[in-house]
């Protein structure tokens, strides 16, 4: 038994293990400590997973995007959780959590275990369970006693029983070609044999499980619990783990379009997809312009990017599903720098988010302010950095497929990079207040720096390898 | 191919009977205007799910079905409907809930939704051990029920009952799923979800006392 244990099985064990250990740990400095090695260690172990791709060990299924994703969750989580540590203590608002210590650190890396177990799980019940413990971890994290907490609680809860009901439809649907019992939900033996299902049934379960996991990866129209979720986040931490779970839920949306295009009698998946992926785009194109606030700002551009990503994975084919997939891992590196950035920035005015409390933070903190203004650059999709190519490779692949949404994607593409700088004023007007709060370590600015680093070299030269593992993930589902 | 309607044995019909008295109930919540009634309606609808299950476990010989009826009983229709009671009581609003739309627009919403929910069924070819066309049917309206009772709903224990009614509709349609696998964790996991959100409730009540939890 211990000997078909691989390190896909470890990695997805430590972090429960180290909650475990974190729930018993008493003082918050020493939980930190041990939170940001199990960080590591899990980082170690998911690079350590990427040797098993494409095997199922036991009940795992170790698919290329999955093992891809399992490594750039953990990294964020590891170095988010080195810049955390290097601001200062995060404290939780809840007062369960803030009594013991640990409490607040194990449902961190409880959040993290149930993302990488629903990466990796080869069993599509035991994804949704998986999804669920994140979904219900981040929300602890937050504290119950909160009416942000109660709003994501209830949106998100809707998208999960929606998903729910959708895996059993879709269990029903693979019953003839599969038998009954485990085989009808395993994704290596639904994949394959996705000509065998009925078409109908498989459209129903489609619907459920796009609307439910669509949840998830904030996609309109039930997108709103991330603007609940990121308003009220304790720390860093939460919200990069909690951006996590959309990329979970877009690979599980790209692994059904691919489940439901390769039957040849359900209905057609993509336009649903694109609909949902454009209508995200072109709210976050219209909201940003409105919103003052850092965190419902920062919010808002996320929903837009998944919206972007999942649009890529609608478009189909091999070309538009590489530029999804590194859509959504440049943004996720983007992401996690400008949050790295922005939690410093806003705790120098006791926390307050408004453009207004960012204002000259340029010139008071010169290495944080050149920080954020690069991250933003990034993540409005600039050149010389990484989100540009992605961008402009979904472009030209919708030209080429659809060239009718190209349009109304451009239009959502623009508008959303334009009203990213907006904040950008804020932050350069000279301060006219006595700034003279602590500045922020240099050591907490090197993850950012390193991500941004990585997001600009894939940006202009990406290397072979490189090159090669991302075409291996697109052609696995395009 | 022309729609055809089974009529199976009487232990068909029983099951059947009692899946319809599921979505009947789904209907009767929504036009409940008292949180305690809204409570009540739910607990019946659970113990007749729970029935349910218990009987189609005793036709098909199946232990997860016992354990999804006992489960059923003790988590829905006996422990969630408790502690929905106290955390109504601590926020003292046994007083009249304003639903955003009347009891008749809502009904005919309802109706809407299963008409909707039949069309959508009605194409299918189930499978000769799988539910039937009606069953299938039943419980994808009372998912939608509950989800329609979550949307238009103003009072936050109006919207956790709707909820905690659509989780219903998912145990409705597993257990005329033959062999869906994991089924017992995934009803223990759903009860779960439930729970917390029950619990998220009290301690909103809680934390704004007597006044009311926007949403």
């Amino acid at each position: 038994m211990l000997r078909e244990l691989t390190c896909a099985h470890l990695v997805i064990a430590v972090p429960f293990a180290a909650a475990t250990v974190l729930l018993l740990t008493g003082p918050a400095r020493t939980a930190r400590w041990i939170s940001a090695l199990a960080f590591v260690l899990t980082f170690l172990l998911a690079l350590g997973a990427l040797g098993d791709v494409g095997e199922a060990p036991g009940l795992l299924f170790v698919h290329p995007l999955a093992a891809h994703l399992t490594v750039l969750t953990a990294f964020v989580a590891m170095t988010t959780s080195w810049a955390s540590l290097a601001n200062g203590r995060s404290t939780f608002d809840w007062a369960p959590l803030d009594q013991r210590g640990g409490a607040g650190y194990a449902l961190q890396q409880c959040q993290l275990g149930a993302l990488l177990l629903a990466l990796l799980a080869d069993n599509a019940g035991v994804t949704w369970i998986a999804m669920e413990i994140a979904t219900i971890a981040g929300v602890l994290v937050l504290g119950l006693a909160r009416i942000a907490s109660w709003k994501v609680l209830l949106i998100a809860g809707l998208g999960l029983v929606l998903a729910l009901f959708g895996t059993a439809l879709l269990s029903l649907a693979a019953v003839t070609a599969l038998g009954p019992g485990f085989a009808s939900l395993s994704w290596s033996h639904l994949l394959p044999a996705a000509g065998h299902y009925s078409g109908p049934l498989l459209d129903l379960a489609f619907a459920f499980l796009l609307i439910g996991y669509g949840t998830t990866a904030a996609l309109v129209p039930l997108h709103t619990w991330l603007l609940d979720a990121e308003a009220e986040a304790p720390d860093a931490v939460a919200i990069v783990l909690g951006g996590s779970i959309l990329n979970v839920a877009l690979m599980i949306i790209l692994r059904l379009r691919s489940l439901v295009a390769a039957s040849g009698a359900a209905a057609e998946p993509n336009s649903a997809i694109m609909t949902l992926g454009l209508l995200s785009l072109m709210m976050a194109g219209v909201s940003l312009w409105r919103r003052r606030d850092l965190r419902h700002f920062l919010a808002v551009s996320t929903i837009g990017q998944s919206g972007v990503a999942a649009f890529a994975f609608g478009v189909g084919g091999p070309v538009a599903t590489f530029g999804g997939v590194l859509h959504m891992t440049l943004h996720a590196l983007t992401r996690a720098s400008l949050w790295q950035c922005a939690m410093p920035a806003m705790a120098r005015k006791g926390g307050g988010s408004n453009f207004i409390d960012l204002t000259g933070l340029l010139g008071s903190d010169r290495r944080l302010g050149i920080a954020l203004a690069a991250a933003l650059f990034s993540l409005a999709a600039l050149p010389p950095f990484g989100l540009f190519s992605s961008a402009f490779l979904i472009v030209v692949e919708t030209v080429r497929r659809a060239p009718l949404l190209t349009l109304p994607l451009g239009v959502g593409l623009v508008l959303v990079a334009f009203a990213l700088l907006a904040p950008l004023q804020a932050f350069s007007v000279r301060a006219a207040r006595g700034d003279s709060e602590r500045r922020v370590e240099l050591a907490a600015l090197i993850p950012v720096w390193l991500q941004l680093a990585v997001v600009l070299v894939l940006g202009l030269a990406m290397p072979g390898p490189v090159v090669a593992w991302f075409k291996a993930i697109a052609s696995s589902n395009g | 191919m022309a729609p055809h309607f089974a009529y199976g044995t009487l232990a068909d019909e029983i099951a059947h009977l009692l899946g319809g008295a599921v979505l009947t109930l789904s209907f009767v919540l929504l036009y409940q205007r008292r949180v305690r009634m809204m409570i009540n309606v739910y607990a019946l609808q659970a113990s007749v799910l729970g029935l349910d299950a218990a009987w189609q476990g005793l036709m098909r010989p199946a232990v997860t079905l016992w354990l999804i009826a006992l489960l059923t009983f003790a988590g829905k229709a006996m422990a969630i409907p408790t502690l929905l009671r106290r955390a109504a009581q601590r926020r003292a609003a046994d007083h009249a809930i304003e639903p955003a739309i009347g009891a008749v627009p809502m009904l005919v919403l309802g109706v809407g939704i299963v008409t909707l929910a039949a069309a959508a069924v009605m194409p299918i070819g189930v499978p000769a051990e799988g539910p039937t066309r009606e069953e299938l049917a039943l419980a994808v309206s009372v998912v939608l029920l509950g989800a329609l009772m979550l949307a238009v709903q103003d009072h936050p224990a109006g919207r956790v009952i709707g909820f905690l009614s659509m989780e219903n509709g998912f145990i409705l349609a597993a257990i005329s799923t033959p062999g869906m696998p994991l089924l017992v964790w995934l009803a223990c996991a759903s009860l779960a979800l439930a729970s917390v959100i029950v619990f998220a409730l009290s301690w909103q009540a809680e934390a704004d006392g007597a006044g009311q939890a926007q949403c």
